[in-house]
């Protein structure tokens, strides 16, 4: 495959690094002569120093032949208008740009580039993913992740301290391990006393995770 | 009119200081504040700090009710993908974008904008001149 790859920074110089240990054909554009000289000394030549945004550095690029026009910038009107170029004038069957502000994302949208790389929505979407199986923190999945170890600290505030495992209304395809508490670390029976501060390490189903944080911590 | 300038340029400022003052309703959007201090104090239109590619932005300038929209700041990729977005998402029913790559400028022609290349009228003006050809040496 040949694949230009337009911005010479972390992710294009990353990105082209692991394309020529693939085996694939890669040209890095790169606007900044000084930067072109260190990514020369890293990649060898196959750094061309240019405007990507300018039609005739994307011809000298070999635009025309070219498989994939990544555009990774740092500046996401930069992006848009090379991928565009790229589409519109080389006919390149396949261009990806970066999203540097999420709230440019529409803008690209708008323009019909369909192939976005967000770095931000990612990290975000697995941020969100993290929170919503918890507040219980994933530690171990087992059985091909139908099974799952969680655990929490429980806030002195959660509805099961002050009560005995047995009262709590555990979901049945759930049980608690383990409940460290200081240097102690004690296998819960039904007559434990739960406390603040308590470290629950629990086994569930994942489908009865959302109700054992329920019983857990929000009553 | 209501006209939206994006980039608050040379060229930019003084366009909205005449259109302005041809009665005009007109906002301009840069994301320096300091570039719209280049407007003069009693400048009657809208100051908008931001980029001229964000939508909030470009609303906040008024672009859902423009009927013109000029992104003229002094980068290609900026204006042309205001311009687009403008219309993309605004329905501004005309938009003007300043190119300075003269093969840019073509293609985008050819999607329809309407696009003026300093860096081609320029040439032509030049070589007017050495070449002598027309010897008026207007553009």
């Amino acid at each position: 495959m040949y694949v230009i790859v337009a911005g010479g920074g972390k992710i294009g110089y990353n990105l082209a690094r692991t394309l020529l240990a693939a085996g694939h054909e890669v040209l890095v554009v790169e606007k900044d002569p000084g930067h072109v000289r260190w990514l020369e000394d890293r990649l060898g030549q196959v750094v061309l120093w240019g405007d990507a945004t300018e039609v005739r550095v994307l011809e000298r690029a070999g635009a025309g032949r070219a498989d994939v026009a990544a555009a990774v910038t740092g500046l996401d009107e930069d992006n848009i208008m090379i991928c565009r170029l790229a589409e519109r004038v080389f006919k390149c069957s396949r261009v990806i740009g970066r999203v540097n502000n999420p709230q440019n994302e529409e803008a690209f949208r708008l323009l019909g580039l369909t192939y976005l790389i967000n770095s931000t929505k990612l990290i975000y979407q697995l941020v969100e993913q993290e929170i919503d199986t918890a507040g219980l923190i994933p530690i171990l999945t087992a059985a091909g992740g139908s099974l799952e170890f969680v655990q929490e600290v429980l806030p002195a505030t959660a509805p099961a301290v002050s009560r005995a495992v047995k009262d709590l209304r555990l979901p049945e395809r759930s049980v608690l391990v383990a409940v460290l508490r200081g240097q102690d670390m004690i296998f819960p029976r039904g007559d434990l006393i739960l406390e603040g501060g308590d470290t629950i390490i629990a086994a569930a189903a994942s489908e009865a995770v959302p109700a054992l944080r329920a019983a857990l911590l929000s009553g | 009119m209501q006209i939206v300038i994006v980039g608050a340029s040379r060229l930019g400022c003084r366009l909205a200081q005449q259109l302005a003052t041809a009665g005009h309703k007109v906002a301009v959007v840069d994301p320096r504040p300091e570039a719209l201090d280049q407007l003069a104090d009693d400048f009657p239109g809208q100051r908008v700090v931001g980029v001229g590619i964000d939508l909030d932005t470009l609303a906040r300038a008024g672009a859902a009710s423009a009927d013109v929209l000029i992104a003229v700041t002094n980068r290609d990729s900026a204006n042309i993908v205001s311009a687009q977005v403008a219309r993309q998402k605004f329905n501004v029913p005309q938009v003007i974008a300043r190119i300075y790559d003269p093969e840019a400028a073509q293609a985008y022609r050819q999607m329809g904008i309407s696009v003026f290349c300093p860096t081609a009228a320029g040439l032509e003006y030049i070589l007017s001149l050495v070449q002598g050809e027309t010897g008026e040496g207007e553009v």
